[in-house]
């Protein structure tokens, strides 16, 4: 079966039951996609299947036949910034990174169901009850999407990227495993 | 590997998803998938067999017209969205956003009992509203209160769900900071006309009504009387996120401010 990932269609020949997560990681090498727990409790494999944020550890790749998956390569690249990954660089909203790429689809997706933003900090909270972040005490995350709602940073805002973001700019070490 | 060599069948209609669960033997249900997808990734899936995918089946229909009917692939947002109480405020507390977005009132309900935490948050509202499930296993449909439905092995595909919209109802959920977004224990209360429903989920395998609770508030006893006789007949158990101590501590006073809030409100 096919999927679109950011804007490519790729194929896939997993089972159905495999979760989109194995298929991004294992299968077509989009490693932006974190494994925290596994068992959809920590929010670091949060991807968009059709715009809304969901959790890649959790669904069945089978239920995703011709869906658009989105990943965090989807919001911009490095030297295009989405506004909103511009606030997390600028704000120290990324510590370690491990939980940055899911915290980013999770935020954005609430900026644009805001229609742009601004956002309430209580939105952000609720947005984000779902992502654990063990190295910044959560607050310069709430500051950095609130700024970036507010308008604060420069970069496009919840378009889609259009090109071939299936290839990472930065070549991964080493085969995947 | 994190991947299962199940056989997928992918039903696109209620009779198609019924004529392949046969009498479901070697089947697993997969809904939602919030449950079952960590078996994948954990190896706990079960080898080989079928694997029943209900994503194309239709099931995931919400009507009302005075009778509420969930079909069993409603989310959970869209149990939030039927606004019936206490259910929907059952559905709220679930988990965070994206969980609510994927996992069903149909899964939830049919899940086996967790090993490490509890499991089927909505079960306790669904007690107390004195909803009807609709299933199908070896001897064919039926419909059948949801209690009855609890009583026996899981072992059927559940259909359907329709709750009478009761006039009020109250929930509370209780959790610890440690517990992440996993709730210790419930409490739905319901006034389903000639009488006040409460059930309790956390405090067994399956959620359970607290039917002392029941008679003392049809004997004009007050909410922290009442909530008093919570613990009766039940052996709340240790587990990853509660000992059973805590949670026959705890129970009574949760009782007491659920009644308290469906009495007030």
């Amino acid at each position: 079966m096919e999927l679109m990932v950011n804007g490519t269609p790729r194929a896939t020949a997993s089972s159905p039951v495999t979760p989109l997560l194995t298929v991004l990681r294992d299968e077509l090498s989009v490693t932006s996609v974190k494994p925290g727990c596994e068992q959809g409790g920590c929010g670091s494999c949060t991807v968009w299947v059709d715009g809304e944020p969901r959790r890649a550890c959790l669904l069945p790749v089978g239920t995703l036949e011709g869906a658009r998956v989105t990943t965090v390569e989807g919001l911009g690249t490095p030297r295009d910034l989405a506004a909103l990954q511009a606030a997390f660089n600028d704000r120290y909203a990324a510590q370690c990174g491990y939980c940055t790429s899911g915290m980013l689809m999770a935020a954005q997706a609430l900026i644009d169901r805001t229609g742009g933003g601004p956002v309430t900090r209580e939105q952000v909270i609720e947005a984000l009850s779902g992502h654990v972040c063990r190295c910044t005490g959560y607050v310069k995350i709430l500051d950095a999407v609130i700024a970036a709602a507010n308008g604060e940073y420069e970069g496009h805002h919840g378009v889609e990227f259009e090109g071939d973001a299936s290839q990472p700019e930065v070549e991964p070490k080493g085969a995947p495993a | 590997m994190r991947s299962s060599d199940t056989e997928a069948l992918i039903p696109t209609s209620e009779a198609e998803a019924v004529e392949a669960f046969r009498d479901g033997s070697g089947v697993t249900v997969l809904a939602g998938g919030t449950i079952l997808m960590p078996d994948v990734t954990y190896g706990r899936y079960p080898k080989g067999g079928r694997t029943l995918m209900l994503h194309r089946a239709g099931l995931d229909t919400v009507t009302d017209n005075g009778v509420v009917t969930f079909g069993a692939m409603a989310t959970l947002d869209a149990v939030v969205a039927s606004g019936v109480p206490p259910l929907a405020e059952a559905a709220a507390a679930v988990a965070d956003p994206e969980i609510r977005a994927q996992a069903t009132i149909g899964g939830n309900l049919a899940a086996p009992p967790g090993v490490a935490s509890p499991r089927g948050d909505l079960q306790a509202p669904l007690l107390a509203m004195g909803a009807r499930v609709r299933s199908v296993g070896a001897d064919g449909e039926r419909t059948e209160p949801v209690e009855d439905y609890l009583a026996h092995e899981r072992g059927r595909l559940v259909l359907s769900i329709e709750i009478d919209r009761p006039a009020r109802g109250a929930y509370l959920t209780q959790r610890r900071p440690h517990s992440h977004s996993y709730s210790v224990m419930a409490v739905a209360a319901a006034d389903v006309g000639g009488g006040v429903r409460v059930a309790a989920a956390g405090i067994a395998p399956s959620a359970v009504r607290l039917s002392g609770v029941e008679e003392a508030l049809a004997n004009g006893e007050s909410a922290a009387e009442a909530g008093a006789h919570a613990g009766e007949g039940v052996e709340p158990p240790d587990d990853a996120l509660a000992s059973g101590w805590y949670r026959r501590e705890v129970l009574p006073v949760l009782t007491a401010r659920v009644i308290e809030q469906l009495q007030g409100g």
